[in-house]
This record gives C-alpha cells, sequence and structure tokens, in this order.
C-alpha cells in the first residue's frame, strides 16, 4: 500500500466507494453513449445500403431492424452492374503505384538526407519541411496546363504523379526521421566490408526502416485512396476513381441513395479493413511525424 | 492538398510544437556540434544518438579526406544526388514551380492575356461571394480546432481508467480511415431533414415529443362564420360568446386533415355538467362522405383527444382540462360568473419536425459537426499518447499534496500537455483552412454559396464553372499565404530542435 492510499483511505467510507463506484458507471454509461453516437453514422450508411429503396424512402433505416425482410443485396447488384467497378479499378489503379512510387522515391531522399553529406543538405531538408503544409490548391491551375501540354491530362499517370508529388515531402521527412535513428555503426560496418551505397540502403536501411515504412505506406494509401479534389481535376470520367464517381451522383441526392450507400460504403471498406489491420503502424506513423 | 489529406498535414503539423525525430543530426553549417562524438554517445542515449555520432564520424572522415581522390568511407555528393534526384525533380516541377506559376497567373485575367496587377486580390475582398467564402473559413477556423481539441482532450482522459478504452478509441478513430466523400455521403443521410429519415431530426424530434410536445392539430380552425359557436383569437380558438357554470359547449372545429384523424374516436357530447362546471366536446364537424349537421355532434364525426381547453375569466385562466378520446372535456371548480372558453394555442402549434440541418442558417455548423466526427479520433490518439508520457510521480506527488483531481488536470495535466495540444490544434487549424471535400460533399447545391470555403471557391471558380483562372490563382495563393506562418513555425521548430 502506498501512502497516498492510507492517507486517502479513512475518509473514505462505505459512502466514498460507493460514490465511487456510481461514478465509474456514469463515466461508462457516458463512454457507450459517445461510441455509439460515433458508431451510428457508418451504421446508417452501412444499413441503408442494404435496404429496398422503397423501404429507404418511406421510413428511417433504424426502423429496418424489426422488418428483416427489407434486406437485401439488389443495391449492390445494381451498382456492380452499372459500371461501378471500372471505377474501383481506376481507384486501385492510382494508389497502388502511387503509395510505392513514393515509399521508393522518398526511401532514397530520406536516405541521401540522413547518411550522406553534400552541400546544401539541411537547407533543402528546411525546404521540404516548409513544403509540408502547402496547399494543393496551388498547384491545381498550373499543373493542369502542364499535363494538358504533355498530353496526360486527364490519365491515370497524371493522378498519380500529382499524388506522388504532393506526398513526397512527408515522406521524406517521416522517413529521414526514421533513418537517423538507425545506429551507424550497422552502415560503417557495411562500408568496411565493402559495400556500396545502393546496397546499404538496399539490405541495411530499407529492411530496418520497415516499421516507418509500413506507417508511410499505409498513410500514403489512405490518402490517395480517399482523394477527391485532385481526381475531380486531373481524372477524366473514364479514368476517374471511385470517388469522383460517387461525387457526380451527389447531384441527385435523395433520389439514388441505393446506388450512393452502397457506393460509399464500397469505397471505405477497404480502407477500413487496411485500417483496423495496420493500425499500429498508422498510429506510429502518426506520432512520429508529430511528438516523438 | 484536400482537408482529407490533412491527415497527412497532421503529423505534419506535428513537429511544429513536436521535439526533434533525429535528436543529434549534425547540422552541416557546423560540423563541430556533431564532433564530440563521446559524449553524445554515452550509455545515456541509445540508439539514435548512436546514430547521431556515426554521422558525426563520417563526416569527420569526409574532411579530413577531402583532398583524397575518393574517400575510403561515405558516399559522394554525386551519389547524393542521384539519390535525390527523383524527388528534386518531382517536388521542383509539380510543387515548387506551381507556386511560382500560380503567382504570375493570380496577376493575369480570366484569359491570362490582360495584366490587372492586384485586381483579382482586390476582387476577392469586395465580392460578396468570396467574402462569404472568408467569413466561413474565419467560423471554422474559430469553432472546429478547439471543438476537435478539447473534445479529443476529454475522451483522452475519460478514456484513461476504462477498461474497454481501445475499444472506444478504435471506434472513435475509425472515421479517419474513411474517405470525407464517404462521410459526406454519411452526414447528408444523417441531417436528412425528414425525422422519418435523418437520424439526426429523428432523435431531436422524439426528445422533443418526451418532453411536452404539441397535440398535434395544426390545420385545425374554426368554421369562419356567424353561426359557428367558436372563432379564431390570435392564434387560440375561444368561445363567442360568454358561458356560464352549468352550461355545455360545442367547440366545431374544421381542416383537420383525414390522415391525422386515423386513430381518432367517436366524438360524443359530453355528459350534462353540474354546478361550477362547464362541459362540452372538440370535434371535427365533419362527416366524412357528407350529410351531417353543422355544429350537431352527429354520429360518424371524429373527436379531437388530447387537446386543452381553458375558462379564461378577466384575462385569467380559472380552470383548465384535457379532452379525452370522444373529444369531451370538463372544466370544474367554478366559481359563478362569465367564462370564456378557449383552446390555447399550443394546441394548433406544428408538432416540431427537427432542425434544417441542410438550410442556410445552420449548414456551416452542421457541415463542422462532421468534421469533428471525422477528427475528433486523432486528437484523441495524440492526446493518449501525451498523456502516458507524463511521468506518473508528478501526479502523485500532487494528490498527496491534497491537490483535488480537478486540480491536478488543471493545475498539472494539461500544462504538461500543452505541447500535444498545440500540436493538434496547429494541425486542425490547417486542415480547417483547407477544408474542401466535406463542405462541397455535404451542401446540397441550393445551399452551397451559404457554406462555400475558399479552398472549394478556388475550384469553383477555376475548373467548376467560374472559368477564371487568373482570380482562381489568386484564392490559391491567398490560401498559401494563410497557411504561411504555420510553415515558418514548422522550419523554426524544426531547426530549432535541430541545432
Amino acid at each position: 500500500m502506498t501512502t497516498s492510499s492510507a492517507i486517502g483511505a479513512p475518509p473514505r467510507g462505505v459512502l466514498g466507494r460507493l460514490a465511487d463506484r456510481v461514478g465509474g458507471g456514469v463515466l461508462q454509461a457516458v463512454l457507450v453513449l459517445i461510441g455509439v453516437f460515433w458508431l451510428v453514422p457508418t451504421l446508417g450508411l452501412f444499413v441503408v445500403s442494404l435496404r429496398q429503396e422503397t423501404a429507404n424512402n418511406s421510413s428511417g433505416w433504424w426502423t429496418a431492424f424489426t422488418k428483416p425482410a427489407e434486406f437485401t443485396l439488389k443495391n449492390y447488384a445494381d451498382l456492380l452492374a452499372s459500371g461501378f467497378t471500372a471505377s474501383f479499378w481506376n481507384t486501385v489503379l492510382i494508389t497502388v503505384p502511387a503509395t510505392l512510387l513514393v515509399i521508393g522515391i522518398a526511401a532514397m531522399a530520406a536516405y541521401a538526407f540522413a547518411w550522406m553529406d553534400f552541400p546544401g543538405r539541411d537547407a533543402l531538408f528546411l525546404v521540404v519541411v516548409g513544403l509540408l503544409v502547402v496547399p494543393i490548391q496551388i498547384a491545381l491551375i498550373p499543373i493542369a496546363r502542364l499535363y494538358g501540354a504533355l498530353g496526360v491530362f486527364g490519365s491515370i499517370p497524371g493522378v498519380v504523379l500529382f499524388h506522388v508529388a504532393f506526398g513526397l515531402p512527408f515522406a521524406i521527412f517521416l522517413l529521414r526521421n526514421f533513418f537517423v535513428g538507425i545506429p551507424g555503426s550497422l552502415l560503417e560496418a557495411a562500408r568496411i566490408d565493402g559495400a556500396g551505397e545502393w546496397k546499404i540502403f538496399a539490405t541495411v536501411v530499407f529492411p530496418l526502416a520497415k516499421p516507418a515504412i509500413a506507417s508511410l505506406g499505409i498513410f500514403q494509401f489512405l490518402w490517395v485512396w480517399n482523394d477527391l479534389l485532385v481526381a475531380l481535376v486531373f481524372a477524366n470520367t473514364e479514368n476517374q476513381p471511385m470517388t469522383k464517381a460517387l461525387q457526380s451522383q451527389m447531384r441527385q441526392f435523395g433520389t439514388n441513395v441505393d446506388i450512393l450507400a452502397p457506393g460509399a460504403f464500397l469505397s471505405l471498406i477497404i480502407p477500413l479493413i487496411l485500417f483496423f489491420a495496420f493500425q499500429r503502424y498508422f498510429v506510429q506513423g502518426m506520432l512520429a511525424g508529430s511528438v516523438k | 492538398m484536400t482537408d482529407r489529406l490533412g491527415g497527412p498535414e497532421g503529423p505534419r503539423g506535428g513537429d511544429a510544437a513536436g521535439s526533434s525525430p533525429g535528436p543529434h543530426e549534425p547540422p552541416a553549417s557546423r560540423p563541430e556540434t556533431a564532433r564530440p562524438q563521446i559524449a553524445t554517445a554515452g550509455p545515456a542515449a541509445p540508439d539514435a544518438h548512436a546514430a547521431g555520432a556515426g554521422a558525426g564520424t563520417e563526416k569527420g572522415t569526409e574532411k579530413g579526406t577531402a583532398a583524397g581522390p575518393r574517400r575510403r568511407l561515405g558516399p559522394s555528393p554525386v551519389l547524393a544526388t542521384a539519390f535525390l534526384l527523383p524527388a528534386v525533380v518531382l517536388l521542383g516541377a509539380l510543387v515548387i514551380y506551381p507556386i511560382v506559376y500560380s503567382l504570375f497567373r493570380s496577376l493575369y485575367d480570366a484569359s491570362g492575356d490582360g495584366f490587372v496587377g492586384a485586381g483579382n486580390y482586390a476582387a476577392i475582398f469586395s465580392d460578396p461571394a468570396t467574402l462569404t467564402t472568408i467569413r466561413n473559413n474565419l467560423i471554422w477556423v474559430v469553432f472546429a480546432p478547439a471543438t476537435v481539441t478539447v473534445l479529443g482532450l476529454i475522451f483522452a482522459v475519460l478514456t484513461e481508467r476504462i477498461r474497454w478504452a481501445t475499444a472506444f478509441k478504435l471506434v472513435v478513430f475509425m472515421p479517419m480511415a474513411v474517405s470525407l466523400m464517404a462521410s459526406g455521403v454519411i452526414f447528408r443521410l444523417v441531417y436528412e431533414q425528414d425525422p422519418d429519415r435523418g437520424v439526426a431530426n429523428a432523435v431531436l424530434t422524439s426528445v422533443g415529443d418526451v418532453f411536452g410536445a404539441s397535440g398535434g392539430y395544426p390545420d385545425a380552425r374554426p368554421r369562419e362564420n356567424e353561426q359557428s359557436p367558436v372563432t379564431a383569437d390570435q392564434g387560440a380558438v375561444a368561445t363567442r360568446r360568454p358561458v356560464q357554470p352549468g352550461q355545455a359547449v360545442l367547440v366545431p372545429l374544421v381542416g383537420v386533415k383525414p390522415g391525422d384523424l386515423a386513430d381518432a374516436a367517436t366524438a360524443r357530447p359530453a355528459a350534462p355538467p353540474g354546478p361550477g362546471e362547464i362541459a362540452g366536446t372538440v370535434w371535427v364537424d365533419f362527416t366524412q362522405g357528407g350529410g351531417g349537421q353543422v355544429n350537431q355532434v352527429d354520429g360518424t364525426e371524429k373527436g379531437l383527444a388530447g387537446m386543452t381547453v381553458e375558462a379564461v375569466r378577466d384575462g385569467q385562466v380559472r380552470a383548465t382540462a384535457v379532452t379525452g378520446d370522444d373529444g369531451a372535456f370538463r372544466l370544474t371548480g367554478l366559481a359563478p360568473g362569465d367564462y370564456v372558453v378557449r383552446l390555447p394555442q399550443s394546441n394548433f402549434e406544428a408538432p416540431f419536425n427537427g432542425l434544417t440541418w441542410l438550410g442556410p442558417t445552420l449548414i456551416t455548423p452542421a457541415i463542422i459537426g462532421a468534421f469533428v466526427w471525422v477528427w475528433a479520433g486523432f486528437a484523441m490518439v495524440m492526446i493518449s499518447a501525451g498523456l502516458s508520457a507524463i511521468p506518473r510521480d508528478a501526479l502523485e506527488a500532487a494528490r498527496i499534496d491534497g491537490a483535488g483531481e480537478w486540480q491536478v488536470f488543471r493545475r498539472i495535466t494539461v500544462p504538461l500537455l500543452s505541447p500535444v495540444l498545440l500540436v493538434v490544434f496547429v494541425t486542425m487549424i490547417i486542415n480547417t483552412l483547407k477544408v474542401f471535400d466535406l463542405v462541397f460533399v455535404i451542401a446540397p447545391g441550393s445551399v452551397q454559396p451559404q457554406a462555400n470555403v475558399i479552398a472549394l471557391e478556388m475550384w469553383r471558380v477555376s475548373f467548376g464553372g467560374g472559368g477564371d483562372q487568373g482570380l482562381g490563382s489568386a484564392l490559391a495563393i491567398f490560401l498559401l499565404v494563410l497557411v504561411l506562418p504555420f510553415m515558418i513555425l514548422n522550419i523554426r521548430r524544426f531547426r530549432r530542435d535541430n541545432q
């Protein structure tokens, strides 16, 4: 028993403990309520996506639990038949390369920043730190012109490159901070063994940095997968990802919930699975980029 | 990026207040600071410090053998260039060049041919539409970051002693993974006006029903002719002539929709009143399918249940009653005299139907609500990490000294957390300045002018039909200028931590 509890004990009689327990109960109840509050919106989307259109039009989704007959997979079947699958694959084709490229390019740059010496290194890194907060709006007009001149406007590679460029500052920042923490003796040993920089990078640093790369990967994947604005400007209808396809449906909101709800749910289910699978890395990345 | 990408920015803004990640990375300008390797690589300093020392060694070697043809250890600047090249090219072409280009483009008109100087910037600050966007961004910056940070702090503190804290955190944190597009769809459903479809109004109206809602016959009214015994009186319905105790009163009303009467019972004349009583019936004086006599309770007509009836004398209410299922009421305990029997206005108010979340007035608060839903988890997780880093003995010491829990929280926990709180707050400010998706998706087209924000207006005038890339560039530069203080803050923090 610590002194504090010994001191704390006498005034806390039965009543005190009862108050504690009631307080704990109230706290738990409040937290349950907040949790429900946070869960209900997404649950609503899910239930709406599984209900018949007529049922959605006539009553709230929360009444569906008493009427299981209203549940149907028809909305999803219709959605998949409507060509939404094309935008799903576009999302994949944009997100996967954009994530891999950012990891590769940023890891190389971060390695140079962390373990190589060259003139102006620190100044250049400060530029990267400064670019962390640049809003993408600044690049929409110039890049649209540039892409127009290069003939990649509307194409998937154009969208990918844009995402890579704007993902780089954070990626370099995160990885460089991790790389400088790798024991220098490991690199020294590799150099003494005659390994070149490429070999050290590929066989020593990169494998050691797996947790940081996982953090970066999950972040970058989520941002690109969830992006709307870049797709809105740079992807044409043929190459549009799910977010843009959904957005084009918003104008008729109210008459097409049977398309929107399953579409939105499909677009969020993969990020959600990844999030739950890798949430440890997600949180690590978040903290590494800020308070350490 | 979109403010979803703010996710990334989160951590970015992070280093604003965060400590240096690579504690002993020696700045190139002052290599000597890295020299005392032995000091930095002490036993108290594990990996990171050793790394710093390693870097120092390298540098030393490099400087020492700079004259030689090739250093034995460590890479050459040429190789460094090769490692940096892809990143530098991409950042230069797709991030830095656009900043310069936008700066120039913002000085030209819509076609890009006519030089207008600061004309586009003047337009931003004179056009009511763009002024609305600035005002809205201001509302966002004032309310959203503070709400997110405070909620995150509350959640983080409350979950500290809960066994199922992880489950709670996952639930609150989950929206971070969901695209703002999908979040927008989610909240469009939540904010639907019809309480039978939108869950927000469904909750509000059911709460409203619990706390004394009206009887709910908003359309009921007396006939407008001299023969009707009752007449409309400033929203209420009152008897035309004075009534004495012992008399019966008829309150025939019309205009009630048949749908509202589906469950109503048949009206019946009230039993004759006793002394000191006024009895009567409130009913719909209209026989379905025709027939029936005006101002008479006929066999098939419906009574209006739950109507409040008052006996008023000299402007004061002397008795109150509520009609039964058959519409009959009985006012008792009345002294002799002339009374007016009145059905107060509350009987005829439309039932509370929830709030117009997506209307012009509430749209911005409604979208901020969605933003808080998305970001509170981020704040909570960041602050939780900060909380777990607070030394327990500091708190214990304060408790032993007799400080209450609230005092400990306010005087010790919050000050120790202030770096994290600042990180979260600054991150949220940056995100609110850039907010785009949520406004674009949640605000219906008709109220988008009222909900508009700078980032959305920039897209709208440049690509969304506005057709003025000069003004669009000016708005983009304006946005950049707004985040500039945070950029400088980041750089300064980083430099200080790395000195």
